[in-house]
């Protein structure tokens, strides 16, 4: 009897622990997202003022970007086709910030990868599809792999600021890729693009007739191994620890400038992959300048995920389905696209300055999270 | 045929100074910033946005001065911005100068959408006419170079030499050169860092305003979408190369607007491709930094850490 009372008394006692430990686990994450998802109301409410301002009607114009990005099954699928370049450019930029370094220049790289693949696309005939697609995506890995190294290499060696060389080379990305594109590989017609790839270096279509491909399955597995790797491995800590503090990490015998190096040329191969899979699953060809901007939309995104790689793949989403929703919004309600752009702006102004929303929230007499 | 040699021309130097100013202007706002411990990569978005509302401005008032004065304002307004974002709630300063400039992107494009219906190009407005200095222009060489311009060139360059003042020669610029190098101890021998910090910021946005209006009052008449097209990094750049003082920017920006100078002249020449022209001034910049910042050491004025009182 008093056997049987203690072992239930202690059964009780390690519920009790574990739903402690739960909540514990639960307060911690939720301390974490909060912030982010305030950022992103904030943002959605700053944006209704400048829609009310310009005469717009908020409710009209968020309604249509939520009906066009999720009303029905083609709606999703662009959403997660919008979604799928920035998944890779987050992750271009969240691996480089871990190791200390702001690649604002994804867009470029994107760029490059993407022509390096179109030109793997168009230059082979006749070979199998599992040989031309990986040799496609492997061309437009290093090429954006080399548009991240050239930075990380003047970075390292000279001290040449990573922010403002990332950003000029994602000029002259632009204007190189759109130099090749009207010049020596365009084809016939008005319109600047390379000819169409050959089919088997084409990334399948997996939800017609939604141009979504099988490009979200890469994106989806390069989350899994970001994650692997920042956390599980020697590289991944090093990474990290060059991120955290340079200075220990150097004592520590890590070498920075090789970390950072990598990092970067990783980053850029990561958003070089994007754009390989733009070219091979969406477009097909090589269109001149043919992102929107989706190395912007990494760069938000990396931080509305908490530069975590499974939050980005979570506010990844929510980017796409602006892009996709916004088309639907301009096309119902008239309101200009670039509604999208200031809207993820103003997430990036909120996410970069915690203390704010903590401010905000105190003011309005949310003491919880304010703590 | 008009050969490569022909295009160096005194009227290439002239094109090089009015080049040159967007960059000055927005690369002396860096150093204000910079110098007082805050990093202002929102250089480009300030520029852009205060093109725009110049441009915005003018076009409703029928006065290219009142122009100026809105970009004037409209840049200060976002360094304030910016200040409050990083001073006050301590914000990373390189993710919100970045959202600055996705916002001033997104935002103009917007604006010019709702007002002129075109996202790509404002209408044309009333721009800032260009004025002769008397004795200035009748000098042989210099004057066909500075003799005749806007009058914002001249602005820029008595800014700059004013600049170098206030840094160097003032106890002002002590004091905001102390709150970048040793906030803790600037706080100690009483000065408001905050302030300082904050003052710094808004002139420095102020400043990139008064480049932006320049390159859509005083150069286009026109608002353009992404007319600053990598200015305000370029500016940092020339900032950097000037090793963080007004006539080192200055000769910096001189350098940089010479060579967006020679690729206007080069484009009419149609030796190379538009897009290899135009990738010029980027890839003269990227060469310019990691050349440069190796060999003169151009060490920053401040390790950009936000500053907590104890």
């Amino acid at each position: 009897m008093t056997e049987e009372r203690r072992e239930l008394s202690e059964r009780n006692l390690e519920t009790k622990e574990l739903l402690r430990r739960f909540l514990a686990r639960l307060e911690l994450e939720l301390r974490r997202i909060i912030p982010q998802v305030i950022a992103i109301l904030l943002a959605f409410l700053a944006g209704a003022i400048v829609l009310l301002v310009t005469g717009y009607s908020p409710l009209e114009a968020y309604g249509a970007l939520v009906i066009g990005a999720f009303g029905d099954v083609f709606g999703i699928g662009q959403t997660f086709t919008q979604a799928t370049p920035i998944i890779f450019t987050a992750l271009a930029f969240l691996f480089a910030f871990k190791s200390g370094l702001f690649n604002i220049g994804a867009e470029g790289q994107l760029l490059v990868g993407g022509f390096a693949a179109a030109l793997v696309g168009i230059s082979f005939d006749g070979l199998p599809p599992f040989v031309h697609a990986p040799m496609a995506l492997l061309a437009g890995a290093l090429a954006g792999g080399l548009w991240g190294f050239i930075p990380a290499i003047l970075k390292a060696k000279l001290g040449a600021h990573e922010v403002i060389t990332t950003m000029m080379l994602s000029y002259v990305a632009f204007y190189v890729t759109g130099y090749l594109v009207n010049y020596p590989y365009k084809a016939p017609g008005w319109v600047s693009q390379t000819p169409p790839i050959a089919p088997s270096a084409e990334l399948p279509r997996i939800l017609q007739p939604t141009q979504l491909s099988a490009s979200i399955l890469i994106a989806v597995i390069l989350v899994g191994l970001t994650h692997y790797t920042l956390q599980k491995t020697t590289f991944g800590y090093e990474v990290r620890a060059t991120g955290l503090n340079p200075a220990a990490a150097e004592s520590g015998g890590i070498s920075i400038k090789r970390g950072m190096i990598l990092a970067l040329v990783i980053s850029g191969a990561m958003a070089g992959l994007g754009g390989a899979g733009e070219v091979m699953g969406v477009h097909r060809r090589f269109i001149e300048g043919f992102s929107p901007g989706y190395g912007w939309d990494g760069l938000a995104v990396a931080l509305v995920g908490g530069l975590n790689p499974v939050g980005v793949l979570l506010a990844a989403v929510l980017f796409g389905a602006l892009r996709s929703g916004g088309m639907t919004m301009t096309r119902v309600t008239g309101v200009p696209l670039d509604i999208v752009s200031i809207l993820q702006a103003l997430v990036i102004l909120f996410v970069a300055a915690p203390m704010l929303i903590r401010y905000l929230l105190k003011r309005g007499g949310f003491k919880w999270w304010g703590s | 045929m008009v050969g490569l040699l022909d295009i160096i021309t005194v009227g290439l130097f002239a094109a090089a100074l009015r080049m040159a100013t967007p960059i000055a202007f927005a690369s002396l706002g860096g150093i204000f910033s910079e110098r007082a411990g805050i990093i202002n990569i929102g250089l480009e978005g300030m520029m852009l946005t205060s093109a725009f509302t110049g441009v915005a401005a003018s076009y409703f008032s029928g006065n290219p001065w009142f122009g100026v004065l809105a970009a004037v304002l409209v840049g200060g307004l976002l360094g304030l911005f910016h200040a409050l974002l990083t001073v006050k709630f301590v914000g990373d300063q390189i993710v919100s100068g970045t959202g600055i400039n996705i916002f001033a992107l997104g935002f103009t494009a917007y604006m010019s959408q709702v007002l002129w219906g075109s996202r790509g190009a404002s209408e044309s407005v009333q721009g800032l006419r260009v004025v002769s200095i008397p004795l200035l222009k009748d000098i042989p060489i210099i004057g066909d170079i500075v003799g005749t311009h806007t009058p914002l060139v001249y602005l820029m360059l008595i800014i700059t030499v004013l600049s170098y003042i206030i840094l160097f020669k003032t106890p002002i610029g002590l004091r905001i050169r102390a709150v970048g190098e040793h906030p803790a101890a600037a706080d100690t021998a009483g000065i408001d860092v905050f302030k300082t910090k904050y003052l710094c910021v808004m002139v420095s946005g102020m400043l990139a305003g008064l480049g932006g209006a320049f390159l859509s009052l005083g150069h286009l008449n026109l608002f353009a979408w992404g007319m600053t097209g990598g200015r305000g990094f370029i500016a940092m750049a020339a900032m950097i190369f000037g090793k963080w003082t007004p006539f080192g920017a200055f000769g910096a920006s001189f350098l940089f607007g010479f060579a967006y100078a020679l690729q206007m002249r080069l484009q009419t020449l149609e030796l190379l491709p538009p897009q290899i022209i135009l990738a010029i001034p980027y890839i003269l910049t990227v060469i310019v930094l990691a050349g440069v910042v190796g060999w003169l050491k151009a060490i920053p004025p401040s390790d950009y850490k936000p500053y907590v009182k104890e």
